[in-house]
C-alpha cells in the first residue's frame, strides 16, 4: 500500500538568486537514507541559502539545476515542482536558525496539525486531525526524551522563547515529524556546551530512531563547530566558500574545520575566495545604501 | 495565486443573502412598508401594549424623525420607507427542510448546530422547541427568582419593573438609530437576577428563541441586582439570513452594587445586512460588566459596546473582534466613562481584514471630573491579510481629571511571508498556515468565550479563510 520511499535527495549544479543576486553558483550533493553529512563554511557563503531553497522559500529563486528525491525503485520526484507543504509531505524538514513566533497557536495544536497532514500526504483541508489522545501521549513521551517540561506544549509557538528553547523546539518538530530528510541549520548556534551535547544526542537517537517510510533519516547538519558532531559523526563532511562546495571529506575536515578555521580553504580555491569577497562587497554597499 | 480570490470566495458562507428565505404568505399580521405614527400605533396595538409603552413608541419616532443621520462611521445607504418594520409570525412552518439549500445545510453541518436550530435558523420552523428542550431549566431559573423571557412578555407580565428601567441606560434621545429602535422595537429579552443569585451556567437565547427574538429590532434589557451573577450569551454563531436589510437593536444592562454580568455575543449577519446596534450597561459600586462582542458579516456594522462606570469600584471590560470580508465594513469599538473615583476599565479589540473588507477600530475613553485615581488601558491590534484590505483606528479619549492613568497601545500587522513559510515548511498549506494565524491573532478573546462558542467561532474563521489564499 505505501509508495516505495524516497533514498536519495540529489541536488545537481543549483544555483540560487535572492533579490537577483546569485547566491549558490552550482551546488551538487547527495545524501542517502541513514547518512549523516555535515556542512561547514564561513558565514556568507550560502549554508542557510541551501537549506532554504531545499525547503522552498519564495524568497529564493532557483535559476538553474534540480533538486530531486530519488525512491528505491528509481523514479525521481522533482522538489522544485512542489509547493514548501508539499516538500514537508515528501519527507523534507528544515530545522531554522531562527524560526518564526505564531503569537496564539500553542505549540500542540500547531504540531497536532503539522504532524495530521505529514503522516497522510493525501489529507485535504478540514478532514479531521489526529486522535487527540494518541497525539498527547506521543507528544508527551518526546517530549520527555527531550527532557522537555510537559508546560512547553501549552505555550505559544516560539513566541517569547530563549534561543535555547527555540532550538529545542525544532529538534522536538524533527522527533515528531520524522521527515526522511533534515536539514539542520545552525540547531547548535546559541546553545551552551551542554545544551549542545544533549541537542547532539537527541539528534542522534532521532535520526536513527526510524524515519517515516525508511529506516533511518537522511541529515545534513549545518554548523560551525564540531560538538553538535559528536554524536552525529557525518559520513561526510562538505565546505562551502563562496556559493560552492569546494571540497568534500571524512570526520577529520570538520575537525580541522574547527581548530585552525578557513584559512587553507581560501588559499586552496582562490576563485571561491574571490567570489566569496565579491559577494561580501554587494552585501555591504546594499547595507550602506 | 491571487486570481482565484474572487470566484473562490463565493463559496463561502457570506453569500448566503442570495438564497431567498421570505416567508411572507404564513405571516398572519404584516404592518406595511414604511414608517410613520400610524404604523408606529397599529404595531402597539397588535402587541396589546399599555399605553405609557405606545406613548413612549411614538414620542421616539418623533425623535428618530428629528435627527440627522450620523455623518461619521461607515456610508449607510437605507430608505426607511422601504422596510417592513413589523412582522407577526406564525407558528406555522414556512417551508419545508428540503426546499433548504444544500450550500446552507452543509454549513449548519460543518458548524455543527443541533438539527433543532438548524430548522428554526434557515426559516423552516417559526417556533424553536425551547420547552423540550431547555424546560427543565427554566423551571430551576423560575424557583431563584430569575426572570428570564422574550421583551414584549415582560411588557405584559412585568410592567412595573421593566417600566422602572426601560430606556434609561439607552433612552430614544441618545442616537437616531436608538430613537428608531425605541419606536418600532419587538423581541429581545429581558432578563432580572434577584439579589445575591448566581446563575452557574450562561444564559443563552437559545432557551427562549423564537422569530421575534431574532427579529430587526430586538429590545434587550438586562438587571443585574446587587451581588447577583449572570453571563448571557445572545444570538450564535450560525450565519442569520434576513430579506430586510437594516438590524437595529439596542440593549441595556443595570449592573447594581458588586453584581457581575458578562455579554457575549458573536454575530454573523449576512452581507446585505446594515447592523447598527447600541449597547450600554451602568456598573455600580465594585461591579463588573463585560462585554465579549464578535462581529462577521454585514455590509456596515456600527456597535460601540459601552460601560458607564458610575460608582467607586466599578470596572468594565470590552473584548471585541471583528472579521471584515470584501464588501464589508466592520467600524467596531468600545467606550469607557469613567463618572466616578476608582473605577477601571480595559478595552481589547482585534480587527481582521482580508479580500478588500474594512476593519475600523472606533472607541472613547472618558474620565469626567473628580473620577480620580480611574485607570483605562486601550489595546487594539489590526491584521491585514492582503493589500487591498484596510484597517483604521479612531481612539477618542477625553480626560478631565489630573490623577488618572490611561494607557492606549495600537498595532497593525500583515501576515508576513516568513511566518507562512515557516508553517509550510512544517506540511501545512498556505490557507492553513493563513488560518493557523489568524487564528492565533484571536485567541486572547477566543478563549474568553463559553467552550461550545470558541468551536464555533475558530471553524468560523477556517470558513472565512477558505479560498483566501491559493
Amino acid at each position: 500500500m505505501t509508495a516505495p520511499a524516497a533514498e536519495r535527495l540529489v541536488i545537481k549544479g543549483l544555483h540560487v538568486a535572492v533579490e537577483g543576486q546569485e547566491i549558490l553558483k552550482g551546488v551538487d550533493l547527495s545524501i542517502g537514507c541513514g547518512e549523516v553529512h555535515a556542512l561547514m563554511g564561513p558565514n556568507g557563503s550560502g549554508k542557510s541559502t541551501l537549506g532554504y531553497a531545499i525547503m522552498g522559500h519564495p524568497s529564493y529563486e532557483i535559476t538553474a539545476g534540480s533538486i530531486e528525491l530519488v525512491k528505491s525503485d528509481g523514479t525521481r520526484i522533482d522538489v522544485l515542482a512542489m509547493e514548501p507543504d508539499e516538500r514537508a509531505r515528501a519527507g523534507i524538514f528544515l530545522a531554522f536558525q531562527r524560526p518564526m513566533a505564531i503569537p496564539g497557536v500553542r505549540v500542540a495544536d500547531f504540531l497536532r496539525h503539522c504532524v495530521t497532514n505529514v503522516r497522510n500526504p493525501d489529507r485535504k483541508e478540514g478532514e479531521e486531525l489526529m486522535p487527540m489522545r494518541e497525539f498527547r501521549n506521543e507528544l508527551k513521551a518526546k517530549m520527555a526524551e527531550l527532557s522537555m517540561d510537559p508546560d512547553f506544549a501549552r505555550r505559544y509557538v516560539n513566541d517569547g522563547f530563549s534561543g535555547g528553547e527555540m532550538k529545542r523546539a525544532e529538534i522536538l518538530q524533527l522527533a515528531m515529524l520524522k521527515p526522511t530528510f533534515a536539514i539542520l541549520d545552525e540547531t547548535d548556534s546559541g546553545l551552551d556546551a551542554d545544551a549542545v551535547r544533549l541537542a547532539s544526542e537527541s539528534i542522534a537517537r532521532i535520526g536513527s530512531g526510524g524515519a517515516q517510510g525508511s529506516s533511518e533519516m537522511g541529515i545534513l547538519i549545518i554548523t560551525h563547530h564540531e560538538q553538535l558532531l559528536e554524536h552525529n559523526v557525518p559520513l561526510k563532511t562538505h565546505v562551502m566558500l563562496g556559493g560552492r562546495i569546494v571540497e568534500s571529506g571524512g570526520p577529520e575536515l570538520a575537525a580541522e574545520l574547527h581548530k585552525k578555521g578557513y584559512e587553507r580553504i581560501r588559499a586552496a580555491y582562490p576563485e571561491a575566495a574571490a567570489a566569496e569577497k565579491a559577494m561580501e562587497d554587494t552585501r555591504a554597499d546594499l547595507a550602506a545604501t | 495565486m491571487a486570481t482565484g480570490l474572487e470566484e473562490t470566495n463565493e463559496l463561502g458562507i457570506g453569500e448566503i443573502n442570495k438564497y431567498d428565505f421570505r416567508t411572507e404568505s404564513t405571516a398572519v399580521f404584516k404592518a406595511r412598508k414604511g414608517l410613520d405614527a400610524a404604523i408606529v400605533a397599529q404595531i402597539s396595538e397588535m402587541k396589546n401594549e399599555p399605553t405609557w409603552m405606545r406613548d413612549f413608541r411614538l414620542k421616539s419616532l418623533e425623535i428618530f424623525e428629528s435627527k440627522a443621520m450620523p455623518e461619521w462611521g461607515g456610508r449607510l445607504g437605507i430608505n426607511f420607507q422601504d422596510i417592513f418594520y413589523y412582522l407577526k409570525p406564525t407558528d406555522k412552518q414556512g417551508k419545508t427542510w428540503d426546499e433548504v439549500p444544500e450550500s446552507i445545510k452543509e454549513t449548519f453541518d460543518r458548524l455543527g448546530i443541533p438539527e433543532a436550530e438548524r430548522k428554526f435558523l434557515a426559516g423552516v420552523k417559526a417556533q424553536f422547541e425551547s420547552e423540550v428542550v431547555y424546560g427543565s431549566l427554566q423551571e430551576d431559573l423560575a424557583q431563584k427568582g430569575v426572570i428570564f423571557t422574550d421583551t414584549d412578555t415582560a411588557v405584559r407580565e412585568h410592567s412595573d419593573l421593566l417600566r422602572e428601567y426601560f430606556g434609561t441606560v439607552i433612552p430614544p434621545t441618545d442616537n437616531k438609530f436608538a430613537a428608531l429602535n425605541s419606536a418600532v422595537w419587538s423581541g429581545g429579552s429581558f432578563i432580572y437576577v434577584p439579589k445575591g443569585v448566581s446563575i452557574e451556567f450562561p444564559l443563552q437565547a437559545y432557551f427562549r428563541i423564537n422569530a421575534e427574538s431574532m427579529g430587526q429590532f430586538e429590545r434587550t434589557l438586562i438587571i443585574v441586582d446587587e451581588g447577583a451573577h449572570v453571563h448571557y450569551v445572545e444570538g450564535c454563531t450560525a450565519p442569520m439570513y434576513s430579506t430586510e436589510s437594516l438590524h437595529s437593536a439596542v440593549v441595556e444592562i443595570v449592573v447594581k452594587k458588586h453584581g457581575r454580568c458578562r455579554y457575549t455575543t458573536i454575530q454573523n449577519w449576512a452581507n446585505n445586512i446594515y447592523n447598527l446596534v447600541t449597547k450600554r450597561a451602568m456598573a455600580y459600586e465594585g461591579a463588573l460588566m463585560e462585554w465579549i462582542d464578535g462581529n462577521l458579516g454585514s455590509q456596515l456594522t456600527m456597535k460601540y459596546p459601552a460601560v458607564y462606570l458610575m460608582e467607586p469600584g466599578a470596572r468594565g471590560e470590552i473584548l471585541s473582534i471583528a472579521f471584515a470580508s470584501a464588501g464589508q465594513h466592520q467600524d467596531a469599538g468600545a467606550k469607557i466613562v469613567h463618572a466616578a473615583p476608582h473605577t477601571s476599565g480595559r478595552i481589547v479589540s482585534k480587527s481582521i481584514s482580508k479580500n478588500g473588507g474594512r476593519a475600523s477600530y472606533r472607541g472613547l475613553v472618558k474620565v469626567e471630573p473628580g473620577a480620580t485615581k480611574s485607570k483605562s488601558s486601550v489595546v487594539c491590534d489590526a491584521l491585514i491579510l492582503d493589500d487591498k484590505s484596510r484597517s483604521d483606528t479612531y481612539p477618542y479619549i477625553e480626560i478631565e481629571e489630573q490623577d488618572v492613568s490611561i494607557g492606549h497601545e495600537a498595532s497593525v500587522s500583515k501576515i508576513g511571508e516568513e511566518q507562512l513559510f515557516y508553517l509550510m515548511s512544517r506540511g501545512l498549506t498556505e490557507a492553513e498556515a493563513s488560518t493557523m494565524i489568524v487564528g492565533g491573532f484571536i485567541e486572547p478573546l477566543v478563549k474568553e468565550l463559553p467552550m461550545e462558542y470558541a468551536v464555533e467561532m475558530n471553524k468560523l474563521i477556517q470558513l472565512q479563510m477558505e479560498g483566501s489564499v491559493g
